[in-house]
């Protein structure tokens, strides 16, 4: 026994967060249970197929670059990193005829708090990501292209690495791919521990060996990119989707999920259920129904409050989500984001100030530091929830919290900003008795918190 | 002071850019240097903007940015616990809470033998098997109930003879 195979005793399995059978028509985590992550396994489940179609491999006439993007269009694929901006828009946007390097970036820097998807994805179904990333560069003119994957799993980035030099042997990257006369060269890269490099500008610095500082906008990545150069960056799950929608079309994607709101979506599920886990269903799934699969509130507890989209996403309370569907439309209408589709779900013994003191702490940690209204005002927004839960908050705290979160929402270069200063907000604005009674009482009205 | 292998592992990485962009290599390099090394020294900071082409302070600010480069020596095995509030509902913030007592450091700190480093770190990305722990930034623990933390600390101690 060494200290690897000791570590190794507490590796996670995947079965209880990703090879269940509470996934509803699942498209990237079906037939998935740990081993046939290869690319032998993944041939046999249809695996590149798809990329053989646009190839025109097979007898099928070969697809050109804008059928490709017009049935990505068709399908409604919407990114799933958080912001949700169509995918086969956004391609659109990238100059074809560009004299020189373009590149392609997969998003799979992972760090929103509440998200663990394209771990498992990377992990389980590694293959599925490189031909979507395949299709997408040969829809793009694309020859080059990057895998950003958060530091913290470098065990998931060490899978993608060896199923990358399978994909190369196998003649699916590199020259010529398949025959077609096609190129697309493609590697993986790895971030170090920060949470601002899942903002797509400031992947690029990252990627570009700087620290990673988001970039003004515009120009957009589409215009000035990687090295300076035309890039699309999309998330992992987007590119994971793309098989799918090649092999079975546009209105069939679309078909699965709901109007504007294509296909099936990974939710992770973290907090107060008796299942954590990963949920791949269809977009417009009930979020009862999801809660459902996730086994329930633990402990026969009752819902109080989920975060529908990410530690980023405006709380919801038990009412509010109960009556939504999840995606990107209901959730936006019931005033919150659905985001990287990160569920955290709250019981009713939780204190709402605990909560948002931990998150607030999150984002002065994470906070770059180049703006001066995040900088300053996510240290202001910690030190005022700390204090209140503490104990030692003042009357008029609740409105300086507003003030200061108003006042850094919208002036910022990134989108950090607003993520640190929505969550506060919605807390405020749903759960202000809990905050007045910590100040008023210097103790919590929810005395559990177990 | 790099070893060969090392030196290979640099120069892999280096070959995934544009030959005008070595420095895109850097946060690989510097990950490979901490590897070998435990931490990221100026000398070695220095040797990778050499290796790169960087002004050396360049490099600084990639060691300095990041959370997981150690800009200081750290026990031989450092454990990063997660306790942002996904975690924080499922017993993160009690995983770390027992580490502390267990190894009788605080956060941040190393333990008198060297054997141990206990940091409180933000979202790993493994929410649903929370309470999650890191260590030595490539092995993910994860459901780190108190029983499976006794295990792994002991099991630890044993195999460096330090039980």
């Amino acid at each position: 026994m060494n200290s690897e195979s000791l570590l190794a005793q507490f590796q996670a399995t995947g079965v209880q967060t990703c090879f269940h059978n509470r996934h509803i028509n699942p498209q990237i985590l079906a037939d998935l249970n740990g081993a046939n992550w290869r690319l032998k396994d993944y041939e046999a489940r249809g695996g590149y197929q798809a990329l053989r179609q646009v190839l025109g491999q097979g007898g099928a006439p070969t697809m050109t670059p804008d059928q490709v993007i017009a049935v990505v269009k068709e399908s409604s694929l919407r990114g799933r990193g958080g912001a949700g901006f169509p995918t086969g828009l956004k391609w659109s946007f990238m100059p074809r005829q560009f004299p020189g390097p373009k590149y392609l970036v997969c998003n799979s820097d992972e760090g929103e708090p509440g998200t663990c998807k394209d771990r498992d994805i990377m992990e389980f179904n590694p293959h599925i990501v490189i031909e979507g990333m395949i299709i997408a560069a040969y829809a793009m003119g694309i020859a080059v292209g990057y895998n950003y994957i958060h530091g913290e799993i470098f065990h998931t980035y060490q899978r993608f690495e060896e199923a990358l030099d399978e994909a190369r042997a196998a003649g699916y990257l590199g020259d010529n791919i398949l025959g077609s006369g096609y190129n697309f060269q493609l590697h993986a890269a790895h971030g170090f521990g920060a949470y601002i490099c899942g903002e797509e500008t400031g992947l690029l610095e990252s990627l570009e060996g700087k620290k990673g500082q988001p970039r003004f906008k515009p120009p957009f990545p589409a215009s000035f990119g990687l090295y300076g150069k035309p890039t699309t960056i999309n998330n992992t799950e987007t590119f994971a989707a793309v098989p799918w929608i090649i092999r079975n079309g546009g209105p069939a994607y679309v078909a699965c999920g709901k109007p504007n709101n294509g296909g099936t979506k990974i939710y992770s599920v973290s907090g107060d259920v008796e299942l954590p886990g990963n949920y791949e269903v269809p977009m417009g799934t009930p979020f009862a129904r999801l809660l459902e699969l996730a086994g329930g509130v633990r402990k026969g507890r009752q819902l109080k409050a989920v975060i529908p989209g990410g530690s980023s996403s405006p709380v919801l309370p038990a009412d509010i989500i109960m009556d939504c569907t999840m995606d990107y439309d209901s959730i936006a209408k019931a005033g919150s984001m659905l985001g990287s589709g990160a569920v955290i779900v709250m019981d009713d013994s939780r204190c709402m100030v605990k909560s948002l003191q931990r998150l607030s702490y999150f984002y002065m940690h994470e906070s770059c530091g180049q703006c001066t209204p995040c900088r300053e005002g996510t240290g202001w927004l910690s030190r005022v929830v700390d204090r209140i839960e503490t104990g030692h908050g003042k009357p008029a705290d609740m409105e300086l919290l507003n003030s200061v979160a108003e006042n850094i929402q919208g002036r910022t270069i990134c989108a950090l900003g607003d993520a640190a200063a929505m969550p506060v907000r919605a807390m405020l604005r749903h759960f202000m008795p809990e905050f007045e009674y910590h100040v008023v009482h210097k103790t919590c009205m929810v005395p559990a918190y177990v | 002071m790099i070893s060969e292998k090392s030196k290979a592992a640099f120069a892999k990485e280096v070959a995934k850019y544009p030959a005008d962009q070595r420095q895109s290599a850097v946060m690989a390099c510097l990950r490979i240097v901490q590897q070998e090394h435990g931490w990221v020294s100026r000398e070695s900071e220095k040797f990778v903007a050499d290796y790169l082409g960087m002004a050396p302070m360049a490099v600084h600010e990639v060691t300095s940015f990041y959370n997981m480069y150690n800009q200081r020596p750290v026990g031989k095995y450092k454990l990063n616990v997660c306790t942002n509030l996904p975690c924080q509902l499922r017993n993160g913030a009690r995983a770390m809470a027992y580490l502390k007592d267990k190894l009788g450091v605080d956060n941040n700190q190393t333990t008198a033998d060297g054997l141990f480093t206990l940091q409180e770190c933000e979202c790993l990305g493994a929410c649903a098997d929370a309470p999650v722990m890191l260590v030595n930034d490539t092995n993910m623990c994860s459901f780190m109930s108190d029983d499976k933390l006794d295990q792994l600390v002991n099991g630890l101690r044993a195999l460096e003879g330090k039980a």
